[in-house]
């Protein structure tokens, strides 16, 4: 069955949300929302999705302290964060380029980034375009770091980076990125060329799975409609007869 | 007939030049109540937006009205960033306090139970904190070597939002928007236009009085309908998506803001009474 790349970042994102309690989705976030959707679609353990700007049940939050605390006191188990700039640290950066404060390229802001990136144990990374520009050898800004100090109170951290070439698992006990799988089409070469950090690669590169037929009848039939409601040019694109 | 019932002129000419006025981000958001304070030619505003802002901060920012934004972000969502905002950090024109989501609530929530600061997660090793000299790291108090945030409070000026009920009494409605209880207490005044005002006492329903921010807390009340156009007010409007959309493309270079500006000056949506 064909599918589009949004599908299988979809299906590969979700890989990493099967069997998780509460799964919190943040603004300009759909196909991780997607993904979460797909995850509950399929797992029984996954008892609740948050996604910021649903208007609908059960999606939408208790006002936004609510997502905050829920994380403080470990009750969020994964969270997506994306950026203009990701290092091989796995530092984010949504605030700028440049130096700080009058930066040549103001973008809007940390969000909810330099919390939750240490509260929420399972923080997915995604980013649509995968670019030496967007992945640097060292962010401009840190609007939320990678790794810290063993004494900083920090459950949570990076867990993983999906992208339209490649996804990677982080170490947190190296500190660096590790290729988990290529997408079909893509190669070792095309990922290195692109990428602005180093990061260790397996002996086999294994190629990631594509969705299969089941999966992407799940995304079409039940994913779409729902997540049409925060995200509704998304769904017209990805899904014209959602 | 309470008398925080005040017309919208009224209203826009408590907020003056140099107050701290905090804005909440979701569906009561006080468009017409900007637009007001826009042609008033107020200046030097210090906005705190909670915990981010979108199109009335970038609209304030680029007719020239603030001097200072505090917040965790301003972008005008899936129409893209936040153009004016944007252009005036670059420039140095206005000052940015650059915050997380969760501290800017936080930093409120101490305001409303009157404490000077408040502790909080996250934070250390960003340059969020490395920025902002009023965070500062202090060693728990109840455990050895773990070092935490400490955030001052905020406590701004005026709280201003948009929803759909008032009572005569002077009880707002705000239904799911939790958090402008959070900014009203926060703040030393809040002023609330209203889609309508009801002759029956809110806080007597029993339904609706969860979500009521009491008289006590509201200062002036203003009729103003349609006062979140183009944004939504769930439950009367959604979002008007080709004037944001409008907006978005405008502001993205000075003139074309300006002339934007202007044409919204004659062709306001609310009434202003």
């Amino acid at each position: 069955m064909n599918h589009s790349i949004e599908e299988l970042l979809i299906a590969t994102i979700a890989e990493f949300l099967y069997g998780l309690k509460h799964i919190a989705v943040g603004v300009l976030s759909p196909i991780p929302g997607s993904a979460a959707l797909l995850a509950k679609t399929r797992s029984e353990e996954v008892k609740k999705v948050s996604i910021i700007g649903s208007t609908q049940e059960p999606y939408r939050l208790d006002g936004g302290v609510d997502l905050f605390d829920c994380a403080g006191q470990g009750r969020v188990d994964a969270f997506f964060l994306s950026g203009g700039q990701i290092d091989g640290q796995a530092n984010v950066n949504l605030t700028g380029i440049g130096d700080y404060p009058k930066q040549e390229t103001r973008w809007s802001g940390a969000f909810g980034s330099a919390y939750l990136y240490f509260l929420v144990p399972r923080v997915i990374l995604f980013r649509e375009e995968h670019s030496r520009r967007v992945f640097v050898p060292k962010v401009d800004f840190i609007s939320a770091p990678g790794v810290s100090a063993p004494n900083i109170y920090r459950p949570g951290g990076p867990y993983a980076l999906v992208t339209p070439l490649c996804q990677f698992l982080f170490d947190r006990n190296k500190k660096k990125f590790f290729l988990k799988s290529i997408h079909h089409g893509h190669s070792l070469e095309e990922v290195h060329d692109n990428t602005g950090f180093d990061f260790e690669v397996p002996e086999t590169v294994p190629v990631t799975a594509t969705p299969t037929k089941k999966i992407l009848t799940l995304i079409r039939e039940k994913v779409a409609p729902v997540i049409a409601d925060p995200y509704p040019d998304f769904a017209n694109k990805c899904w014209p007869n959602h | 007939m309470n008398s925080s019932i005040v017309s919208l002129g009224e209203m826009a000419k408590q907020i003056k030049n140099g107050h701290k006025v905090v804005l909440f981000k979701d569906c009561s958001v006080p468009m017409e109540l900007g637009r007001t304070l826009i042609k008033q030619g107020i200046k030097d505003l210090h906005l705190v937006t909670v915990p981010t802002g979108s199109m009335l901060p970038d609209m304030l920012i680029g007719a020239g009205c603030v001097a200072t934004v505090e917040t965790s972000g301003v972008s005008l969502g899936e129409f893209g960033l936040a153009p004016q905002f944007g252009s005036a950090v670059k420039s140095g024109r206005i000052k940015i306090l650059d915050a997380t989501c969760p501290a800017i609530y936080a930093g409120l929530q101490a305001a409303e139970k009157g404490l000077p600061f408040i502790p909080l997660r996250g934070l250390i090793g960003s340059d969020v904190l490395k920025n902002r000299e009023d965070f500062r790291v202090i060693d728990n108090p109840f455990m050895k070597n773990d070092p935490i945030v400490v955030l001052p409070a905020i406590a701004p000026d005026v709280a201003i939002f948009h929803a759909g009920m008032a009572d005569v009494y002077g009880n707002v409605y705000i239904a799911r928007q939790a958090e402008l209880k959070i900014i009203s207490h926060a703040a030393t005044k809040t002023l609330v236009t209203v889609e309508e005002i009801v002759d029956f006492n809110i806080l007597e329903q029993p339904e609706l009085a969860p979500a009521v921010l009491s008289a006590m807390y509201v200062d002036g009340i203003a009729l103003v309908p349609n006062g979140a156009w183009p944004l939504n007010l769930p439950g009367y409007y959604d979002y008007d998506r080709s004037s944001i959309k409008a907006y978005a493309i405008a502001a993205e270079n000075d003139s074309s803001f300006k002339t934007w500006l202007e044409t919204q000056n004659s062709s306001s949506k609310g009434n202003s009474n």
